[in-house]
Protein backbone atom coordinates (compact mmCIF):
# COMPACT_ATOMS: atom_id res chain seq x y z
CA UNK A 1 0.00 0.00 0.00
CA UNK A 2 1.00 3.58 -0.57
CA UNK A 3 0.29 6.80 1.28
CA UNK A 4 -1.32 9.61 -0.65
CA UNK A 5 -3.58 12.54 -0.35
CA UNK A 6 -6.67 12.72 -2.01
CA UNK A 7 -6.52 15.82 -4.07
CA UNK A 8 -9.91 15.78 -5.99
CA UNK A 9 -12.64 13.53 -7.89
CA UNK A 10 -13.71 12.46 -11.24
CA UNK A 11 -17.36 12.20 -12.40
CA UNK A 12 -17.83 10.14 -15.57
CA UNK A 13 -21.37 9.17 -16.46
CA UNK A 14 -20.99 6.46 -19.59
CA UNK A 15 -19.07 3.63 -18.05
CA UNK A 16 -18.25 -0.04 -17.34
CA UNK A 17 -21.56 -0.88 -15.39
CA UNK A 18 -19.27 -2.16 -12.71
CA UNK A 19 -18.01 1.27 -11.87
CA UNK A 20 -21.50 2.44 -11.01
CA UNK A 21 -21.82 3.97 -8.02
CA UNK A 22 -18.17 3.83 -7.05
CA UNK A 23 -16.49 7.13 -5.72
CA UNK A 24 -13.66 8.05 -7.92
CA UNK A 25 -11.19 10.41 -6.60
CA UNK A 26 -7.85 11.87 -8.06
CA UNK A 27 -4.61 11.05 -5.21
CA UNK A 28 -1.47 12.33 -5.11
CA UNK A 29 0.85 9.67 -4.11
CA UNK A 30 2.95 10.86 -1.14
CA UNK A 31 6.61 9.88 0.73
CA UNK A 32 6.76 9.83 4.20
CA UNK A 33 7.94 13.34 4.35
CA UNK A 34 5.05 14.71 2.67
CA UNK A 35 6.38 15.07 -0.48
CA UNK A 36 4.42 14.31 -3.83
CA UNK A 37 6.28 10.52 -5.11
CA UNK A 38 4.99 10.23 -8.87
CA UNK A 39 2.20 10.75 -10.73
CA UNK A 40 -1.08 11.92 -9.58
CA UNK A 41 -4.23 8.40 -10.21
CA UNK A 42 -7.08 7.56 -10.06
CA UNK A 43 -8.42 5.81 -7.49
CA UNK A 44 -11.61 3.83 -6.23
CA UNK A 45 -12.90 4.92 -2.77
CA UNK A 46 -14.58 2.35 -0.65
CA UNK A 47 -13.64 4.19 2.92
CA UNK A 48 -15.57 7.24 2.39
CA UNK A 49 -12.16 9.39 2.08
CA UNK A 50 -12.52 13.28 1.10
CA UNK A 51 -10.68 15.63 -0.65
CA UNK A 52 -7.65 17.07 1.73
CA UNK A 53 -7.95 13.56 3.33
CA UNK A 54 -4.59 11.43 4.04
CA UNK A 55 -5.36 8.02 2.87
CA UNK A 56 -3.31 4.77 2.38
CA UNK A 57 -4.32 3.28 -1.11
CA UNK A 58 -3.63 -0.57 -2.64
CA UNK A 59 -2.69 -1.16 -6.15
CA UNK A 60 -3.47 -4.41 -8.39
CA UNK A 61 -6.97 -6.37 -8.52
CA UNK A 62 -7.13 -6.17 -5.04
CA UNK A 63 -8.08 -2.83 -5.38
CA UNK A 64 -11.84 -4.41 -6.75
CA UNK A 65 -11.56 -6.69 -3.30
CA UNK A 66 -13.77 -4.30 -1.19
CA UNK A 67 -16.43 -4.30 -3.99
CA UNK A 68 -17.06 -8.23 -3.64
CA UNK A 69 -18.70 -9.79 -5.28
CA UNK A 70 -18.77 -6.92 -7.94
CA UNK A 71 -15.55 -7.54 -10.13
CA UNK A 72 -15.02 -3.74 -10.45
CA UNK A 73 -12.94 -2.77 -13.17
CA UNK A 74 -10.29 -0.72 -10.90
CA UNK A 75 -6.19 -1.13 -10.39
CA UNK A 76 -6.05 1.46 -7.60
CA UNK A 77 -8.39 1.86 -4.97
CA UNK A 78 -8.44 3.65 -1.29
CA UNK A 79 -8.45 1.52 1.57
CA UNK A 80 -8.05 3.25 4.69
CA UNK A 81 -7.93 7.44 5.92
CA UNK A 82 -4.55 7.91 7.87
CA UNK A 83 -5.15 9.71 11.19
CA UNK A 84 -1.53 9.64 11.81
CA UNK A 85 2.19 8.23 10.86
CA UNK A 86 5.40 8.24 12.95
CA UNK A 87 8.59 7.84 11.58
CA UNK A 88 11.04 6.13 13.47
CA UNK B 1 10.10 -10.55 -1.96
CA UNK B 2 12.57 -7.62 -1.52
CA UNK B 3 14.51 -6.54 1.73
CA UNK B 4 12.85 -3.48 3.62
CA UNK B 5 13.75 -0.93 6.70
CA UNK B 6 10.63 -0.29 9.02
CA UNK B 7 10.97 3.12 9.26
CA UNK B 8 7.79 3.85 10.88
CA UNK B 9 4.06 3.35 12.10
CA UNK B 10 0.95 3.82 10.84
CA UNK B 11 -2.41 4.65 12.52
CA UNK B 12 -5.35 4.81 10.54
CA UNK B 13 -9.19 4.22 12.33
CA UNK B 14 -11.78 4.79 9.13
CA UNK B 15 -9.82 1.94 7.15
CA UNK B 16 -11.45 -1.35 5.06
CA UNK B 17 -12.68 -4.06 7.57
CA UNK B 18 -10.32 -6.63 6.72
CA UNK B 19 -7.46 -4.42 7.76
CA UNK B 20 -9.01 -4.43 11.63
CA UNK B 21 -6.03 -5.45 13.97
CA UNK B 22 -3.67 -5.61 11.59
CA UNK B 23 -0.75 -3.03 11.98
CA UNK B 24 0.54 -1.27 9.63
CA UNK B 25 4.23 -0.08 9.02
CA UNK B 26 6.00 1.98 6.48
CA UNK B 27 9.27 0.44 4.98
CA UNK B 28 11.64 1.79 2.87
CA UNK B 29 13.04 -0.92 0.28
CA UNK B 30 16.56 -1.29 0.48
CA UNK B 31 19.54 -2.62 -1.19
CA UNK B 32 21.43 -5.64 0.15
CA UNK B 33 24.31 -3.47 0.99
CA UNK B 34 21.12 -1.24 2.88
CA UNK B 35 20.94 1.92 0.44
CA UNK B 36 17.32 3.27 0.45
CA UNK B 37 15.98 2.67 -2.96
CA UNK B 38 12.28 3.50 -4.60
CA UNK B 39 9.39 4.63 -2.72
CA UNK B 40 8.56 3.98 1.07
CA UNK B 41 5.08 2.09 1.03
CA UNK B 42 3.28 0.68 3.65
CA UNK B 43 3.37 -3.32 4.30
CA UNK B 44 0.96 -5.26 7.28
CA UNK B 45 2.81 -6.91 9.39
CA UNK B 46 2.77 -10.81 9.73
CA UNK B 47 5.46 -11.29 11.80
CA UNK B 48 5.86 -8.43 14.53
CA UNK B 49 8.35 -6.77 13.40
CA UNK B 50 9.74 -2.97 14.98
CA UNK B 51 11.01 0.01 13.81
CA UNK B 52 14.64 -0.36 12.41
CA UNK B 53 14.21 -3.48 11.65
CA UNK B 54 15.59 -5.33 8.41
CA UNK B 55 12.38 -7.37 7.08
CA UNK B 56 11.53 -9.59 4.15
CA UNK B 57 8.48 -7.66 1.95
CA UNK B 58 6.11 -9.58 -0.03
CA UNK B 59 4.79 -7.02 -3.08
CA UNK B 60 2.39 -9.25 -4.28
CA UNK B 61 -1.89 -9.28 -3.53
CA UNK B 62 -2.43 -13.08 -3.20
CA UNK B 63 1.04 -13.25 -0.74
CA UNK B 64 0.40 -10.34 0.77
CA UNK B 65 -3.51 -11.85 1.81
CA UNK B 66 -2.19 -15.30 2.70
CA UNK B 67 0.68 -13.26 5.07
CA UNK B 68 -2.51 -11.58 6.60
CA UNK B 69 -4.76 -14.85 6.81
CA UNK B 70 -7.77 -13.31 5.63
CA UNK B 71 -9.06 -13.85 2.28
CA UNK B 72 -9.77 -11.09 0.02
CA UNK B 73 -8.16 -8.61 2.01
CA UNK B 74 -7.17 -5.50 -0.43
CA UNK B 75 -3.59 -5.64 0.86
CA UNK B 76 -0.63 -5.46 -1.89
CA UNK B 77 2.14 -5.68 0.58
CA UNK B 78 3.31 -7.62 3.76
CA UNK B 79 5.99 -8.23 5.92
CA UNK B 80 6.64 -11.87 5.67
CA UNK B 81 10.27 -11.82 8.03
CA UNK B 82 12.37 -10.42 9.94
CA UNK B 83 16.28 -10.88 8.24
CA UNK B 84 18.88 -12.02 10.97
CA UNK B 85 22.22 -11.27 8.62
CA UNK B 86 22.58 -10.65 5.15
CA UNK B 87 25.82 -11.96 3.41
CA UNK B 88 26.66 -10.21 -0.02
CA UNK B 89 29.79 -9.46 -2.09
CA UNK B 90 31.54 -11.85 0.33
CA UNK B 91 30.25 -9.67 3.59
CA UNK B 92 28.36 -10.06 6.12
Amino acid sequence: MHLARVIGDVVASRKDENLNGLKLMIIQPLTPERQPAGRTLIAVDSVGAGVGEEVFFVRGREASFPFFPVEAPVDAGIVGIVDHWTLG
Amino acid sequence: MQMARVIGTVVSTQKNEKFEGAKLLLVQPVDPDDKPRGNALLAVDGVGAGVHERVLVVLEGRAAGEALGRKGAPVDAAIVGIIDQVEFDGRL
